[in-house]
């Protein structure tokens, strides 16, 4: 697709929303409004036509900092003093802060870390009943029906961004359905970025990061030539981690 | 030689009782430890988030691993052709379904939604190795008794052989898949690697060897049958050079880690550690589990059919201490997501130099409990059915006997 294509398709979309994408601007200015511009309605299926993705750039990210995981805890009703009788290690985590420092150099960088949505995800390849999958949209999730919690897809995931329920879980948030014996990990918030156009939001992270003032987290579409995340990615170097396990993320990171 | 006459076992000592009361307890506890972990959920076990596969594994993998490799005894006589193999065809089968029975069991006890079985037997997911594998585990079962079906019917004598071929080749896939769950996995730095699934075949070789020569001869002693020197020779030489070959493929598989500087760290934990893995890998695996039982297989002690016996216990415990190391050992070295970068915090364990895990009572006692259910199976289709051999004795199986 060229240059001129896309941004014409981009304009006409943005006009065909109107109203809407003003919504979108009050909620994260200047960055959710190229994802809410491409954004569907709720009644349609996701397609490839869009590959749901985030740059965090740990230049910005502060260390000590843990605004992402909190809020991402909040959303999805994890450690919300439910899973009581879970050791430490047992609990569930969909994000979390590293601090990192190069053993050569010494320099110091903080990032959180979650699910990379991957293009080719092993936990999606090494499922037995598919239950791992990646949607149209690259969003990678884990279908709690089919999930015999056999946890090989956290064997296989390279970024550890998986975590197995280890106990009855009750008072759950009324989006994001968990179950005792099943895999789960970051969704991206598919309920919030699967929602109707004008009620759309960046995933809780993003959103908390960005309220915290940092703005370390972009998220948007990676097929969007026009999407504040496509634009930063093409200004700036940016790095997928394990790159060498040629995966293609989702998530890219500044900084590293 | 002559004609092999199979009888069932007679059944209705005390000895025999007592055997099937010990063997059903265990069965029972672990039946137990499996309704504890599963109406807790597996907050009461060792396993968390980074050990993700814990003891019940390590006795499913070991389990399934020995079951295709018991099964050896009857490809060698009827693949191969060793006449002096072809009496022990029937029991090497019954223990190679009674093994693969019991590791299958506390493998899907340990699922965390156990329930959901059926789902697995019914969406597959083919490119996932773990799909391949239950397609093979069922396979295997359906191979084998139709095998076995074959042996013992004398109308179906003409597909004895095709069956037993179909078997052997059968088991050297089933035993690749096993060895490829680890083999596949790109992420982990003591796994990727294509040696995983010969290993598996030839470890299968020794441990389903080892427990077939121990319950051959446990068998035989107690129902006080003859079993000859000359068919125990042969086996025992056999598993010498198999325990051995072990020995070999773990040294191709470190010395290859240890060339390149990439894999250096995870064969420190591993090698020269301070966890239990080094202490696991030296004096189990290859110590106790190795040279020992190799050093008595070769002397005179193995002479003597006690002596005999406790190299099998030894092959047995050092095959479930590299388990221990291959499936505990490669979870507990952590993920190297920041290749050339230390961790320094983490809040989901990344800074830890490496991840403990202590099995709890009820994973030791499900892992155990497959065990007693391999052997509750084949003492009881030994009394059912006419599996065993009513003499084993030189001058009734060795066609170079010359008495």
């Amino acid at each position: 697709m060229n240059k001129k294509e896309n941004s014409s398709n981009g304009l006409s979309r943005r006009q065909f929303l109107g109203t809407s994408a003003a919504a979108g601007m009050t909620i994260a200015p200047g960055i959710s409004l190229m994802s809410v511009a491409e954004a569907k309605p709720l009644d349609t299926a996701v397609s490839s036509d869009q590959r749901w993705g985030m740059l965090i750039d740990t230049n910005k990210c502060a260390k000590g900092c843990t605004s992402c995981v909190d809020a991402c805890n909040t959303e999805n009703g994890l450690n919300t003093g439910d899973e009581q009788l879970s050791r430490q290690g047992q609990k569930a985590q969909w994000i979390r802060k590293v601090d990192l420092r190069d053993k050569t150099t010494g320099h110091e960088v903080s990032l959180p870390l979650m699910c990379q949505h991957c293009e080719n995800p092993p936990c999606v390849d090494v499922c037995p009943t598919g239950a791992s999958f990646k949607r149209e949209d690259g969003v990678v999730l884990v279908d709690k029906h089919t999930c015999i919690g056999c946890r090989y897809c956290m064997m296989a995931c390279p970024y550890k961004a998986r975590s197995f329920i280890h106990e009855e879980l009750l008072n759950q948030v009324e989006d994001v359905p968990r179950g005792k014996g099943t895999v789960e990990s970051c969704t991206l918030c598919v309920h919030r970025i699967d929602e109707d156009t004008n009620k759309q939001r960046d995933p809780a992270c993003a959103e908390a990061c960005n309220t915290a003032g940092h703005k370390a987290m972009i998220f948007g579409d990676l097929k969007d030539a026009n999407s504040e995340l496509s634009k930063q990615l093409k200004k700036h170097s940016s790095k997928a981690i394990r790159a060498d396990l040629k995966l293609n993320p989702g998530v890219r990171y500044r900084g590293i | 030689m002559k004609k092999i006459n199979y009888l069932e076992i007679e059944g209705r000592s005390n000895g025999f009782l007592a055997l099937l009361g010990v063997l059903g307890a265990i069965t029972l506890a672990g039946i137990g430890a499996f309704f504890y972990m599963e109406h807790s959920g597996h907050h009461v076990t060792g396993m968390d988030n980074q050990i993700v596969w814990g003891m019940p594994h390590v006795f499913a993998v070991f389990l399934i691993v020995a079951a295709s490799g018991a099964l050896n005894v009857a490809s060698i006589g009827t693949v191969f052709g060793k006449a002096i193999y072809k009496p022990l065809g029937r029991i090497s089968t019954l223990m190679a379904i009674a093994l693969l029975a019991g590791g299958l069991m506390v493998l899907v006890l340990d699922l965390g939604r156990p329930d959901r079985l059926v789902i697995a037997m019914t969406y597959y997911n083919f490119k996932s190795i773990f799909a391949w594998n239950i397609i093979l585990y069922n396979g295997f079962f359906a191979v084998t008794i139709v095998y076995i079906w074959m042996m013992m019917e004398k109308k179906m004598v003409g597909y004895y052989r095709p069956a037993g071929i179909v078997a052997f080749i059968w088991r050297l896939i089933l035993t690749t898949g096993t060895g490829s769950i680890f083999g596949f996995i790109v992420a982990r730095s003591a796994y990727d690697a294509a040696i995983m699934a010969p290993m598996f075949i030839i470890m299968s070789f020794s441990f389903g060897l080892a427990i077939f020569l121990l319950v051959l001869m446990l068998g035989y002693q107690w129902t006080e049958r003859p079993l000859g020197d000359a068919i125990i020779k042969r086996l025992k030489n056999l598993l010498g050079v198999f325990a051995a070959a072990v020995l070999y493929f773990v040294l191709a598989y470190h010395l290859t880690n240890l060339y390149g500087t990439e894999h250096h760290d995870v064969e420190k934990f591993i090698l020269a550690g301070d966890s239990i893995h080094t202490t696991l890998f030296w004096v189990m695996q290859v110590i106790v589990g190795g040279l020992v039982p190799i050093g008595i297989i070769y002397s005179k002690l193995s002479n003597s059919r006690s002596w005999l016996g406790l190299a099998t216990v030894l092959i047995i415990l050092g095959g479930l201490a590299q388990m221990y190391v291959i499936i505990i050992g490669g979870q507990a070295y952590p993920l190297e997501i920041f290749p050339g970068m230390e961790v320094v915090n983490s809040a989901f364990g990344d800074a830890n130099s490496y991840h403990t895990y202590t099995p709890s009572t009820p994973e030791i006692v499900l892992g155990v409990s497959g065990i007693a259910v391999a052997m509750l199976i084949i003492t009881l289709g030994v009394k059912v059915l006419k599996f065993m051999p009513e003499s084993l004795a030189d001058k009734d199986i060795d066609p170079h006997n010359k008495g």
